[in-house]
């Protein structure tokens, strides 16, 4: 599903991404983590052309993304992208924001936009809330929403960038849970996210990233029980005991 | 003053209508209306074309604002009224030729405007809609400028005000908006100045200080709209 070939990101002379080659197959669930600024919202953000890249391949689905002739636009509308700060679309409703792209892009009739949205709706569970606008909602919903919206265009691969990093705690169950769903329903994902109890019941594969490169790779089970790795021992001891620093 | 009212007001209202021209206050008004209307669109174009990503749009659209603005609108006026007919080949009428100019020195503050109001949208906005497959223009269109267009209603309706205020300038081309229908009255009644200027600043005001407050209630409005919302 998703090929990364040597793939080499700069901002400026500050390299983000060094030598990065991955591969997910298809209906795999991978979650990435790593310490702040190590590159996961770099590497995820390249998959659908959000960053460029200076060198390498990336080929999803059999599009090579940055070849001379990828649609764009077609290609990013088969990729579903959630954001850690949801990003809804605050001036139209909540059935709105789901249907906005279908009718546009997939040349759905507003009835038949209407009626999937309605359903993908119901599967977050916020069906009742399909005439309210984000703003009324709170922010375990607004994600929710978020993944529906993402979910209309119907593409067989969803990329996450910590969307749950932004919510209150006792928000976070409620949009793992959707996203342990999708897992379940054999959905391709690539999750960057901290929330180690759902990269050991969910993922597949976990990746730890430090500056800006894939330092380790490994079935849950392996990765949580023998780290390699002497950056990813620290890490998983550091957020085990997130206040051992401090104290 | 009360006679001066009974005398003049219609003359003042709408000018010489039905026997000549429509004037006066009427043709204030409808030039203010329609100079929007006209500088609304172009406007929003050239706020789109100030933050294009393509230089190609961006820089002479830049160029031609910033000259704009940094030219006081009796210029515009003049290069209007001397400029026009040469470019057009016939004669332009007082009316059309400060409509073009109110068009032209609007378009480029609202564009200014409305180049802020898209700015201020975060670009995870941007973001979303393109990554869910919307093309920039799209993105632009169906997602960031209806954001944009409903923050900015406070400053179009100050934008008006400032319209109104400088329709006076067509007075110097001899157009016969309200201000010149002041000094036609003025120079028939010829020994009460004060009192007639003193009725024409009554009027801006009256109009003026009107919209200010819709603004000022348009503002707080739609904030308390967005508080309402984000602590819902
Ligand atoms: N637009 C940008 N311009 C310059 N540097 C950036 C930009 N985005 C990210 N970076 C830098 O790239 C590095 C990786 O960032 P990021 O991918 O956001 O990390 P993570 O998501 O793992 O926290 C960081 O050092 C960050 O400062
Ligand atoms: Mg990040």
């Amino acid at each position: 599903m998703i090929q990364i070939e040597k793939v080499n990101k700069w901002y400026g002379s500050y390299q983000a991404l060094v030598n990065v080659t991955e591969s997910v197959a298809k209906g795999e669930v991978v979650v990435v983590c790593g310490p702040s600024g190590s590159g996961k919202s770099t590497l995820i953000r390249t998959l659908n052309r959000l960053e460029p890249i200076q060198s390498g391949r990336i080929v999803i689905d059999g599009v090579d993304a940055y070849g001379p002739h990828v649609k764009l636009n077609a290609f990013r509308s088969h990729i579903g992208f959630v954001f850690q700060q949801f990003n809804l679309f605050p001036h139209i409703t909540v059935l709105e924001n789901c249907t906005l792209a279908p009718t546009r892009l997939r040349g759905l009739k507003p009835s038949e936009a209407r009626d999937e949205a309605l359903t993908l709706l119901a599967r977050v569970g916020l069906a009742a809330k399909a005439r309210a606008y984000p703003g009324e909602l709170s922010g375990g919903q607004q994600q929710r929403v978020a993944i529906a919206r993402a979910l209309a265009m119907r593409p067989p691969l969803m990329l996450f960038d910590e969307p749950t990093s932004a919510l209150d705690p006792e928000m976070v169950g409620e949009v793992l849970l959707v996203m342990r769903d999708l897992a379940r329903d054999g959905m391709t994902m690539v999750c960057v996210t901290h929330e180690m109890g759902f990269a050991r019941d969910v993922a597949d594969r976990v990746l730890f990233m430090d500056e800006g490169k894939v330092l380790e790779r490994a079935v849950p089970s392996e990765f949580f029980a023998r780290p390699e790795h002497p950056r990813l021992r620290q890490f998983l001891s550091d957020i085990r005991t997130p206040f051992a620093e401090a104290a | 003053m009360i006679e001066l009212i009974d005398t003049y007001w219609l003359y003042f209202l709408v000018g010489q209508y039905p026997h000549g021209p429509l004037g006066g206050l009427a043709l204030t008004l409808i030039l203010a209306v329609l100079g929007l209307l006209f500088a609304f669109p172009l406007g929003l174009v050239f706020g789109i074309a100030r933050v294009s990503p393509w230089r190609s749009v961006r820089w002479p659209v830049t160029a031609l604002i910033q000259v704009v603005r940094g030219t006081p609108l009796l210029m515009v006026v003049f290069w209007a009224y001397f400029f026009l007919p040469s470019l057009t080949g016939q004669n332009t009428d007082q009316f059309w030729t400060m409509l073009t100019a109110l068009v032209v020195f609007d378009a480029a503050y609202l564009a200014e405007i409305i180049r802020a109001g898209i700015q201020g949208i975060g670009k995870g906005q941007t973001e979303s809609a393109r990554s869910l497959g919307f093309s920039y223009l799209d993105a632009m269109r169906l997602v960031i400028l209806p954001q944009v267009v409903r923050n900015m209603l406070p400053s179009l309706v100050n934008q008006f005000v400032a319209t109104i205020k400088e329709t006076s300038l067509g007075y110097i081309i001899g157009l016969t908006e309200v201000s010149f229908i002041a000094t036609q009255i003025n120079t028939q009644v010829l020994t009460r100045p004060a009192e007639v200027y003193l009725l024409l600043g009554l009027t801006y005001f009256i109009l003026c200080f009107g919209l200010s407050r819709l603004a000022f209630w348009l503002e707080r409005h739609l904030q308390q709209r967005t508080m309402a919302k984000a602590h819902a």
